[in-house]
Order: structure tokens, then sequence, then C-alpha cells
């Protein structure tokens, strides 16, 4: 694959500077390199989609953004505030959240205590409410099962959970790693659908995904990792034209 | 989203263990029979058993019921002591070796700061309010003794394999033991009690007041404790992390903060264990921890390690079934104790390693 530019330069964020700002990331797992001087920018209000094959690095790069892995080399900014070194529990105190790769609920506690946990860091009480009453007004099922134990919980009502959790958080920045796996084709619609949605309720959105075509299209980014680096990136309608991207990642020749 | 709600499977019954596999079994058929026959036999060791309790309360009731009194109280100070254990486990997964040392230190702490410190040898209505701040004072002490082992020795060794932060448990130990040493001597040390020493006489049972008076404070005390665990926030985050530590920084929770409350805690309540046993049993010893903490550590683990409810069931349980066996009529007698004690361990070891509740409702912290 090349790394030449698919599409004349365009501007993002109306001039603004980016939410989240990644330069020169390295991280490490041991002596092993997973990912290796990746740099990447989120603006405010985009849908942008990080793609890329099994073990690119890009759960690696969304735990290492939630501050659950400290990088050996690089900077994380998040809305001018330097981020990468923060514990984890101080990033999602700037207002990052995450939906992380397996879903990550807690199995013996119930959906309504889940997602309250997802308001931790939050006091007003009235605002929690209503959120609550818009994550049920997202995921229905989640409503029908409030009290029942997130780990007796189907696997798509688990992913539905941990993004609903990940969404009472309020974040500025959603990170989302891999919200569709293990749906069923028609939920699969559904998740994006509520992606969209969300995004365009006011929150910025970075997402992983292995459904490369379905990502790409509701995104307004795309940033394609290959074993720890970036190999191509553009907006994400000239990426999903793009004839290496489909051969390699859209199974469309 | 309506369709999409209509389309999707519906649901089977599902049991509790999608999360928590307790036992792979290679066919359905084999598992059922099983556990059919392990709850059989379970049954028969219950039924035994309870028949044995009762013939030995009908042959002598009054002995009966006076022991199960000491029982209870016993029972008590291991549910205190084990709940350290289970929480610590709950959230780090580690048995923490150097725990009953600490029910030590903090029995000598409190024999010390009510003797020495505070002048009292003797039962009086003043004695009683400087017991409570020895109380206070102990736990305190014993907290905050915990909370800095935790963050010296185990904290940088969480993320190591089992086996090293098990062994630095067990060198916490003796350094615990070696600080006993300087504070306690190395003989035991005879202590006073303040608690009175009468006996109150219900018909012809007689419970001395010590036992009762050790009851009276541990059952707020874990009432307290299942308030904070349940019902806090700061509980909530406790069983979020001992569930997912990794999913709890995403919710912002300090899990570090956490697991230094969670020794606080756990560190309190043997200090509390330790000056109640003082007053009961008169004597401070540098290596009582050893013993006690392995009596505490089986309750936990009849309990289910891991499960706050079942130390506390698990540590009467423990102290019932000893005094029983030390008193109660067509029991063995104390010479045989440790052994029962420790074979119930081996037993539960082997056939339950989930506690008498098995792993089904288990909450950890
Ligand atoms: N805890 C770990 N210890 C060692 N190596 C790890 C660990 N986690 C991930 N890796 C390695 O790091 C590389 C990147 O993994 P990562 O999970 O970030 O990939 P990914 O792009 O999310 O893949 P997938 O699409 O399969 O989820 C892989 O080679 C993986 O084997
Ligand atoms: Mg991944």
């Amino acid at each position: 694959m090349t790394t030449e530019s698919t599409a004349p330069p365009t501007v993002r964020g109306d001039g603004r500077p980016p939410v989240l700002t990644i330069k020169d990331l390295h991280v490490y797992y041991g002596n092993i390199a997973a990912v290796k001087g990746i740099s990447l920018e989120v603006y405010q209000g985009e849908i942008v989609t990080l793609i890329g094959a099994n073990g690119a690095g890009k759960s690696t790069t969304m735990r290492t953004i939630s501050g659950l892995i400290k990088p050996r080399k690089g900077e994380i900014m998040f809305e001018g505030t330097r981020v990468s070194g923060m514990r984890g529990d101080e990033v999602a105190s700037m207002g990052i959240a995450q939906s992380p790769e397996g879903r990550r609920i807690f199995p013996r506690m119930t959906v309504l205590e889940n997602l309250e946990l997802g308001a931790f860091l939050r006091k007003d009480r009235t605002t929690i409410q209503a959120d609550l009453d818009r994550v049920f007004d997202l995921f229905p099922r989640l409503k029908e099962r409030v009290s029942q134990k997130g780990g007796t919980l189907s696997g798509g009502e688990q992913q539905m959970l941990a993004m609903g959790r990940a969404l009472m958080a309020e974040p500025r920045l959603l990170l989302l790693d891999e919200p569709s796996m293990g749906l069923a084709p028609v939920l699969v619609e559904v998740v994006f659908e509520i992606i969209e949605r969300v995004n365009s309720q006011g929150t910025t959105i970075l997402l992983v995904e292995q459904n490369a075509l379905a990502a790409l299209k509701i995104a307004d980014f795309a940033y394609v990792l290959e074993t720890g680096h970036i190999g191509l990136e553009g907006p994400a309608a000239d990426l999903a034209d793009n004839e290496d991207v489909r051969n390699a990642y859209l199974g469309l020749a | 989203m309506a369709t999409a709600e209509d389309s999707a499977p519906p649901l089977e019954e599902q049991d509790d263990e999608r999360t928590i596999p307790v036992r792979q079994t290679t066919s359905a058929g084999y598992g059922a029979t099983k556990w059919k026959l392990e709850s059989i036999i379970g049954m028969i060791v219950l039924a035994a058993f309870s028949a044995w309790i009762v013939a030995s309360f009908v042959k002598g009731p009054r002995a009966f019921i006076q022991v199960l009194v000491i029982g209870l109280s016993n029972g008590a100070l291991y549910a205190l002591i084990a709940l350290g254990y289970t929480m610590v486990y709950g959230i780090i997964e580690l048995i923490n070796f150097a725990h009953g040392d600490l029910f030590m230190l903090g029995s000598v702490i409190g024999a010390i700061s009510l003797e020495q410190w505070l002048g009292q040898k003797s039962s009086s209505p003043t004695a009683w309010v400087w017991l409570a701040v020895t109380l206070l004072f102990a736990m305190a002490a014993c907290a905050l003794i915990n909370i800095v082992i935790e963050k010296l020795a185990y904290r940088r060794l969480r993320n190591a394999p089992k086996l090293a932060p098990l062994i630095t448990a067990v060198g916490v130990s003796f350094i615990l033991q070696n600080i006993g040493i300087k504070l306690n001597g190395s003989a035991p040390h005879s202590r006073f009690s303040v608690l009175p020493r009468g006996a109150l006489h219900i018909g012809p049972i007689e419970v001395r007041i010590k036992y009762i008076v050790v009851v009276a404070i541990t059952a707020p005390l874990l009432l307290l404790m299942t308030y904070i665990v349940q019902k806090t926030r700061t509980g909530k985050a406790m069983r979020a992390t001992a569930q997912d530590r990794d999913a709890s920084l995403l919710m912002g929770i300090n899990v570090d903060r956490i697991i230094s409350y969670v020794f606080g805690l756990g560190g309190a309540l043997a200090g509390a264990a330790g000056v109640l046993y003082v007053q009961v049993n008169e004597t401070t010893r540098y290596d009582a921890g050893f013993r006690l903490g392995l009596i505490a550590f089986t309750a936990a683990v009849l309990g289910g390690v891991g499960n706050l409810l079942g130390a506390v069931i698990g540590g009467v349980l423990i102290g019932v079934i000893q005094s029983l066996n030390d008193g109660a009529p067509l029991f063995l007698g104390q010479e045989w104790t440790q052994t029962v004690m420790f074979s119930i361990l081996i037993v539960m070891v082997i056939f339950r390693p989930g506690g008498i509740f098995g792993k089904h409702q288990q909450e950890k912290v």
C-alpha cells in the first residue's frame, strides 16, 4: 500500500484547532512495539474512524488515549491539555469516555448500576436522569432489562450497555472500539445510526471498526493503520473509493 | 429501531455463569449427575452434622448454649478478620498473609494504649470510655498501617505474576511479627480486661458479659461495613474495581485510592478485632496472628473468598464449630479442635473452592 494522499488537502475544523491531537505516538508491550509513531487529529464535531487489519494497533491507540497504557514516546493533547501520562481516571475527568473493545461491562452489577457508574464523575442528578432517559431512548432494550445483571446480558445487549455507559459520562470526546462487534447485521445498522445520532447531538467521535465500509460511510475523516503506522489518511469518502483500501479492507476488488 | 427490536432473536433463559464459568464439564449429562451426587453427599453430611448438634443439645442443653454463646463471640472476631482477607482478595486477588499479623498488632497497640497510655486496668464506667477511645485508635492505626503496607509493598507488584505479591505478603507477615516482638516481647504478655467479669443469668444458663459486649460491638461494625460497600459512592467504586479495574478507570474511578480505601477498611476491622480479642482473652502474644489469621482465612474460604457476607457467616460458623468442639457434649474435645478446623479448610478447598454458597451469588467487595 502506498502512502500518497488520495485527495487534495481539505480544511478540517473550520480553522479551529483540533480537539484531539496525537503526535508521534509509540506504545510498547514489554519490548514489543504495538504502535510505532502515529500522528492523528480529531476536530470538533467530527466522526473520525481508525481502520486497519487485526493487530494493527487500533485498540492499543484507544487504550493509550484513555490512559490505560503509558506511551513510551509521543504526545496526546486534548483540548490543549496534555493527557498522555495522566492516569485513566484523570483522562476520564477531562471529558473522554470509551466504550472499550470486549465491552468490559461490570458483570455482577445491574444494567442500571452499570449506567450509573458511567456517570460516576457527575454530580447533577437531574442531568444524569435526563441522560439516562436519552440512553434508554437510544437503546429501548436496555430499559427492559434495567435490573438484569450485566454479565447475563447477551453479547449484543452488552455492547449496547457499553455504549450507553460511555454516553452517561456526557463526554466531549467519545472513543468507540468496535461497537458493532458481535451484533446481528440488522443491529449493526442500528448501532451505526445511533453513532450518527449521538454525533449530530454534538459529541465528537473517534471510531475503530472492522466494519470498514460502514465506518467510512458515516465518518468525516479516516486513518488506515498498518502494523503500528498510519498507512493512509484522508476524507472518509475518498478512502472508500480508494483502490488499495477497497482491496485490503473492504473486500470489494 | 422498532424493526430491529422485533427481528432480534429472543433471549433464551440464561444462567448466571456466563461471565464466571465455574466448572467446565465435557457434557451436560455428566455435569448434571456430578452436581447431583455432590449435593446428595453434601446433604448427607449436613444432616449428620445437624443430628449430631441436636443430640449434643439434648444431652446437655445448658452447656451447649453456654458454649454456643462463646462460639458466637469468637465467630464475630473471626468475621472481622475474615472480612479483611476477603475484601483484599476481592479487589486485587491477593491472599494477604500479613493480615493475621495486622490483627496481632492491633491487639498489642490496643493493650498498650489502654493500659500504659490511658492507665486503665480494671472495670469502671470511665474505663468504658477509654475502651471506646482505644478501639477507635487501634482501628485508625491498623487502617493506616495496612494502607502503608499496600502502598510500599503490594502496589508496584499489582501487575506482576501472582506469586510475587504472595511471597511479599509472607515477608510483610514476618516484619509485622518482629514489630510485635519489639512491642510485646517474645513471650505471651498478660493484659487487663476492663470488661465486667460478671455473667448474666437467664434461667439456668449463664452468659459472660464480655461475650455479649463483643457481639454488641461487632454487629454494628459489620452493618456499617455493609452500608459502606452497598450504598455509598465509594462502595460502588470498590465493587466496580473488584470486577474490572480498567473499566473502572474508564469510568473515572481513582483505582489506586479505592484499593487504599479497601486496605484501610480491612485494617480497621482487624484493629477492632485485636482490641476485642485482648478484652476477652486478657493476653497478647506476637504470634497470635498466625493461628487467628489461619482460622479467619478458613472462615473466608468457607464463605467463598471474595464474598463479604460469606466471610461473616463463615466466621460465625467457624467460631461456633470451634467452641462446640471445645466444650459441648458429644464433641471431640479441645485437643481435636485444630484438626477439625483445618480439616474443614482442606475439605472446602478440595470440594467446594467457591465456598459453601458456591460461586453463584458472589459479591466481591
Ligand atoms: N497486553 C498485550 N501484551 C502483549 N502484546 C499485546 C497486548 N495487547 C496487544 N498486543 C499486541 O499489540 C498489537 C496491537 O494490538 P491491538 O489490540 O492494538 O490491535 P487491534 O488493531 O486493535 O486489532 P483487532 O482488530 O484484532 O482488535 C498486536 O500485535 C497484539 O498482539
Ligand atoms: Mg482491537
